[in-house]
């Protein structure tokens, strides 16, 4: 009998069509609104620094999930707008569009928020985040020296990452 | 609705890399063994291995959800069903089972009929209070903690103590909401 462990990489790398270079920046969040990971490619104006872009950033998702959740048709049980949800409850957004850019947002149960902030013109890019996940999963989580929680100093799932943005369209 | 996760863990487990079970078996045996020898006391091993199992826990549960695609049980029952039967195949590589309920949908066992972590292993008289698996009740404890459920794990029957199978109870303490994290002031 054999067993446990695993470096496969799952869901296999969704296909990319028209060339890349799509990717404004990157948010990776953990439940305690601590930044893991920003990184960003092509982000030509900063208006706030650092530490406040994060917050914003967080706050924005925050207040759009209980929006999101507060404003949906198919559920009756609904508690006040504002008041704390349990993990999974209440449904979520999955990505919204300006005419400038696009942003995607996924959310794992455990708390780990990833943001991707794109081309206006991508298309629906819920695998690729996954796909971000699983890389994080792999390069971060596994990695024995990182300690869960703290910001993610991993020069390999930078290139990785950086590597795999450049090819999303 | 998202999609429904997978109701076993078979297909997750036949595509992961896997090691050599003996090998496996015998490096947590290593472990146990020089946590004896460096802690002396068996009651300090036993909290010790459940301290390595949390800490395992909070990171496997990313593993967890990013392998397996589940993305939300609808309660607590849901939950112990997806770590008996998703969960412990794709790790452990065998499959548990959940009963004993009790009324309020909150306390309830699971049971291992099988477990690699205890072939060839029995437990001499010097080490009678040890829960030699007590690491895996740790794992499961930091899991869930990590999707906002605080549980109570303890052992009800142990093989190495006699008994014919493996029971972990699972005590579902209470279930954390999702607050805002920072101050106003900050």
């Amino acid at each position: 009998m054999q067993f446990f462990g695993g470096t496969e990489i799952s869901p296999s790398l969704p296909a990319s069509t028209a060339s890349g270079n799509n990717g404004h920046m990157m948010y990776v969040f953990n439940r305690n609104g601590v930044c893991l990971l920003y990184r960003e490619w092509n982000r030509p104006l900063h208006t706030l620094n650092q530490q406040q872009d994060h917050k914003l950033m967080f706050g924005l998702l925050f207040s759009l999930k209980s929006l999101t959740a507060k404003m949906d048709p198919t559920t009756q049980d609904k508690s006040n707008l504002g008041v704390p949800q349990l993990p999974g409850q209440g449904c979520s957004f999955h990505s919204f569009r300006t005419n400038t850019y696009k942003l995607t947002f996924m959310e794992s149960p455990s708390g780990i928020k990833i943001i991707l902030v794109t081309h206006p013109r991508t298309s629906d890019l819920r695998e690729s985040l996954k796909y971000i996940y699983n890389l994080y999963v792999e390069y971060v989580v596994k990695n024995p020296l990182y300690t869960p929680g703290t910001p993610i100093r991993c020069e390999l799932f930078n290139t990785t990452l950086d590597q795999y943005v450049r090819s999303i369209s | 609705m998202p999609p429904v996760g997978p109701r076993s863990g078979d297909a997750i487990f036949a595509n992961v890399e896997r090691v050599n079970a003996e090998l496996f078996t015998l490096t947590y045996g290593a472990i146990v063994r020089q946590l004896l020898t460096d802690l002396e006391e068996v009651e300090e091993v036993n909290k010790q291995l459940d301290q390595m199992g949390y800490n395992i826990g909070i990171r496997l549960i990313d593993e967890f959800l990013a392998k397996s695609n589940v993305s939300r049980c609808v309660d607590f029952k849901e939950t112990a069903e997806v770590i008996a039967k998703v969960g412990f195949k794709m790790f452990l590589g065998v499959t548990a089972s959940v009963t004993n309920w009790d009324a309020d949908g909150t306390c309830c066992s699971i049971v291992l009929e099988d477990n690699p972590l205890v072939d060839f292993v029995e437990l001499p008289d010097t080490c009678q209070g040890l829960y030699y698996c007590n690491i895996l009740s740790g794992v499961v404890r930091g899991a869930l903690e990590m999707v906002s459920m605080k549980t109570e794990i303890s052992w009800i029957r142990d093989m190495l103590r006699g008994d014919d199978a493996f029971e972990l109870q699972v005590k579902l303490l209470k279930q954390i909401p999702e607050e805002y994290p920072y101050k106003d002031d900050e």
